[in-house]
């Protein structure tokens, strides 16, 4: 029999319902899984107890076999990024600041899959604050990509990719601010979604850049992430940037026929920063989705090219003051060798944020300062407003919009980390989306060289179904979804993709 | 050569709402330190901050009454700076578009009205509070009780429209009656929820160059306002005539040595570095709603005083004294309502009940006394059951154990004695025992009467009614003449 970890949760949802399997078997197995490839890949910062974890799972299998109501994802195990409050268990966000921080109350998202009897597995590494494009910037250590363990899985929410990728979960959650969940995914072959900004509570979120941060699912194929994306989107009224809006059945609207669609492949996206290779793939996917019926057009979106300085300007701004309550006053980490309260700032933050999250306060610090804010923070808000605007131009004929998730596939750990501007243009592709606060999702599209690539596909606000609809259809006919179930079935050494 | 003063105050309120401005811990003063505290309000990783609807409605009521423009638009910002009190190293406020502007509020000042200008009206979040042991640079340690942090405040900045500290005073009490009156906030400048807070400056008279404005903090009552500003004027009057240039800086008043110190100067001032606050929407203010608003704004405290000197014909000054204080003036109108004299009742009020009130420092809600006793002891006095005297020796008692005048005149015996009869008997006695006077007031020494009413009074030891008591002796007194 296969082992049950290798399943996406839509399928052990029909195993658990017809009690052909217990959640208590899935959650063994998965902690099998994880004895067998933590110690290489690192996903996880922190892992919750097994027996505590296997009397959750027993009590759903109760409930089970009472034939009680039971919620949509009932007994599936799931990884949270570290950077998301739950209540009881750390949440350092990757970072040393937060070390031993335990929140006492749970994120709106974190209700909401325990409403749904999730089984949560613990706290999946990610960037210190969710700032980075290859995991490296953890305070703890870097993860490792289960494709080759050499190279980076994508950041930030790099624990989230690799633990699904490594069927470490079955479902995650990780954070998007410019790319966090898409790249990532991309890079370990897996489906990530960054819902509209607004459709998921950002409440237990911890804030990385307030107007850019969203939550979304992390799963081995589209099914399973919208079935997440159900579950976790709503409004909340303790999310004030929420919108009050009915969720739609996405999962139930998946199948529904892509022809007639009409799609665009921005220019901008698709010139000579971007891989070779990647642009043959991106060629592919457009031929394929033409065969389906889909109308595919090149367009151009001119504002693109200053959405990397609008997006540092921007995120950095909202960083440097997200980040000032962490100074060792309330919680946390505290350095006790200053003279007076300012020292202690200056010492517990000089030690306790790492090397990339200075820079951005930094940076943000220096955007918002008087004398600088009209040229820097101000001009950044007119032009993301122009980018907004190019977008909606381009979406009163388009459904959607087709690109690369990112200009490369995996690259090795240590290639980039010294030079922040190679680093930046990582998340060029995705960047962009945050900024006119899209549903964007990364769906597989192949392997290049034994790495595993995305398709990016964006929609237009709160129509997440028609990118999932889309997604679905190129995962169905191309297969490639399947490439990371087969691959978790190896042992990593042994992959030969 | 002369100089003149431009004052402008910046009040900050706190808010009566059961609620902080962004959670739902409740705002009582006076709990556990840190117990009316949560996630939000301690500024825990991952929180968002929700708008309170009733604070922004008691700003509306505010701005409103100061005939405040309400923008369709405002938004709040963060302030940025680092300090302990506050949890999140950012104050969210309101910075460029606040939600009023423009407005102004009327002063009387020596009998003639002056419109001060207000500025802005803007709302924020207050900080937690620091508690040293001892001062602040010996402390080994510092408490920080965060029950306070969160809690609305309002912001009140006036235009620098004032010219002397007579006038900030007159600002303060207008503002606070009108503050008052709306019921949401209790104004107590000594506890804190209302702080103020001056830009000062002096300039020479037909001279161009205007001085540069000081800031004086720490000022704890109305009266240490004025006295900051007093001394401020004449601290940069003595700066010019030496010659001396006045920095723009920030001072801090030390109530006990009566003077301001340096506190910091211009290049010292924090970069707050304002931006709009990403966690909350702009606000849009509903005008169905504001208009709502409106129709809940009570009397304000210049139209009832006008409105009491014309119905209840009392002075100007003492409708003022009343309208300046809001608890005064509602007892006062509660008492006109079932004792009709209302110049009476603005004698016992302003008198012998004020005297009380500021001997004790109460408000008269937080005595005993009740409009429905304050009445019946005026109905006793003009039924001549007791005197005017006596009533101002029980008034004290009423105040105090909330009893009626009759039982308190029963209980000490004063009831005034109108029994014709009783009073011809006590007469009697006296004219026999002072025999010499009515022979005194027989031969045409009219002042003999006097005498004998007194001694009437003595011997009933105040009770006797007076006007009865003198007509029975003059009455008698003839009598004699007659015989005589």
């Amino acid at each position: 029999m296969e082992s049950l970890y290798n399943f996406t949760s839509y399928e052990l949802r029909e195993k658990l319902f017809k009690k052909k399997v217990s959640s208590e078997e899935v959650v063994k197995s998965i902690y099998e899984r994880i004895e067998e490839k933590e110690e290489k890949i690192k996903a996880f910062l922190y892992l919750c107890k097994k027996e505590e974890v296997l009397e959750k799972a027993r009590r759903v299998d109760k409930k089970i076999a009472l034939g009680e109501e039971v919620g949509k994802l009932a007994g599936i195990p799931v990884g949270i990024k570290d950077n998301m409050c739950v209540k009881g268990i750390p949440a350092t966000g990757g970072s040393k600041i937060l070390k031993n921080f335990i929140p006492p109350y749970n994120a709106t998202v974190i209700e909401k899959l325990l409403q749904e009897d999730v089984i949560i597995m613990g706290k999946l590494n990610c960037d210190e604050f969710a700032m980075g494009s290859s995991n490296e910037n953890s305070a703890c250590y870097p993860v490792r990509n289960p494709w080759d363990l050499n190279r980076v899985p994508g950041g930030s929410s790099g624990g989230s990719a690799a633990s699904v990728a490594a069927s470490e979960v079955i479902l995650s959650l990780g954070s998007d601010t410019g790319g966090s969940i898409r790249l990532p995914a991309s890079f370990c072959g897996i489906v990530g979604i960054k819902p509209t900004y607004g459709r998921v509570s950002r409440y237990g979120l911890i804030a990385f850049a307030s107007s850019l941060d969203q939550i979304g699912p992390l799963s081995k194929d589209v099914r399973d992430g919208a079935l997440m994306l159900e579950v976790i989107s709503g409004y909340d009224r303790r999310d004030s940037t929420s919108v009050n809006m009915e969720v739609p059945p996405y999962l139930s609207l998946l199948e529904e026929d892509v022809k007639g669609l009409k799609v665009g492949i921005p220019e901008e996206l698709t010139g000579d920063g971007i891989d070779e290779d990647i642009r043959k793939r991106l060629s592919e996917a457009v031929v394929l989705f033409e065969k389906l019926g889909v109308i595919c057009e090149t367009v151009s979106l001119p504002t693109l090219s200053y959405a990397l300085p609008v997006y540092y300007i921007i995120s950095s701004s909202e960083a440097s003051s997200n980040l000032a309550r962490f100074d060792g006053v309330r919680y946390g980490y505290r350095d006790f060798t200053g003279e007076d309260i300012f020292s202690m700032y200056k010492k517990t933050r000089g030690k306790g944020f790492g090397p990339e999250v200075k820079r951005r306060i930094m940076l943000g610090t220096y955007a918002l300062s008087a004398g600088y804010y009209d040229a820097c923070y101000l001009k950044a808000q007119k032009v993301r407003t122009l980018l907004k605007r190019d977008f909606e131009r381009v979406f009163k004929d388009f459904d959607a919009l087709l690109s690369p998730v990112a200009p490369t596939t995996a690259f090795l750990i240590g290639e980039k980390i010294k030079d922040p501007l190679k680093m930046y243009l990582t998340d060029i592709c995705t960047i962009p989306v945050n900024l006119a606060g899209l549903p964007s999702i990364s769906v597989p599209a192949g392997l290049i060289k034994g790495l595993p690539v995305g398709l990016q596909i964006t929609g237009r606000i709160f129509e997440e179904s028609t990118i999932l609809r889309l997604a679905y259809s190129f995962e169905q006919n191309s297969g490639y979804h399947t490439v990371s179930v087969k691959y978790s079935r190896q042992k990593p050494e042994e992959s030969n993709y | 050569m002369s100089y003149y003063t431009i004052i402008g105050l910046e009040v900050h309120v706190e808010l009566l709402t059961e609620t902080k401005m962004f959670c739902s811990c409740s705002t009582k003063f006076g709990s556990l330190p840190n117990s009316n505290v949560c996630p939000v309000c301690l500024g825990l990783p991952g929180v968002l901050p929700v708008i309170n609807k009733k604070a922004v409605e008691y700003l509306l009521k505010v701005a409103l009454s100061l005939d405040c423009k309400i923008p369709h638009r405002s938004k709040f910002d963060r302030k940025n700076y680092f300090y302990p009190d506050m949890p999140k190293n950012y104050q969210i406020s309101q910075y460029d578009l606040p939600l009023s502007q423009d407005g102004f509020l009327e002063i009387e000042i020596d009998g003639n009205r002056k419109k001060i200008g207000i500025e802005r009206i803007h709302l924020e979040e207050d900080t937690g509070k620091s508690i040293h042991t001892g001062t602040i640079d010996k402390s080994l340690y510092t408490l920080e009780d965060f029950n306070r942090a969160g809690v609305p405040l309002l912001e009140i900045v006036s235009k620098p429209h004032m010219s002397s500290p007579e006038e900030a005073g007159e600002y303060l009490k207008e503002l606070r009656a009108i503050l008052f009156s709306l019921g949401i906030s209790d104004c107590k400048m000594e506890e804190g929820s209302l702080r103020c807070d001056a830009n000062i400056s002096v300039n020479k008279e037909d001279f161009p160059e205007l001085s540069r404005k000081v800031e004086i903090k720490n000022m704890n009552s109305f009266k240490s306002v004025q006295k900051a500003l007093f001394y401020e004027i004449k601290r940069q009057t003595e700066m010019i005539e030496r010659g001396e240039a006045i920095q723009q800086e920030t001072r801090g008043w030390l109530e006990e040595e009566g003077k301001t110190i340096f506190m910091r100067g211009k290049e010292m001032a924090n970069d707050y570095r304002y931006f709009p606050e990403p966690d909350l929407l702009p606000l849009e203010i509903d005008r169905i709603w504001l208009e709502e608003i409106k129709n809940t704004i009570p009397e304000l405290p210049r139209e009832k005083k006008r409105r009491f000197v014309k119905d209840y014909n009392i002075s100007n000054y003492e409708a003022t004294v009343l309208c300046d204080n809001f608890a005064l003036s509602k007892f006062f109108e509660e008492t006109v309502r079932i004792y009709d004299k209302a110049p009476v009742i603005t004698n016992w009020l302003l008198g012998d009940i004020s005297k009380y009130l500021n001997a004790e420092n109460l408000e008269i809600t937080s005595t005993k006394l009740t409009p429905e006793n304050l009445s019946e002891m005026l109905s006793l006095i003009d039924n001549k059951v007791i005197s005017g005297k006596i009533g101002k020796d029980i008034i004290e008692e009423m105040l105090r154990s909330g009893k009626k005048a009759e039982k308190i005149v029963q209980e000490r015996g004063l009831l005034q004695i109108s029994d014709e009869e009783v009073l011809w008997n006590l007469i009697r006695k006296v004219m026999d025992e002072n025999s010499d006077a009515v022979k005194e007031y027989l031969k045409g020494k009219t002042k003999a009467l006097g005498y004998l009413v007194g001694q009437v009074m003595k011997q009933s030891k105040g009770k006797a009614n007076p006007q009865i008591t003198n007509s029975i002796i003059l009455e008698e007194l003839q009598k004699k003449t007659g015989e005589a």
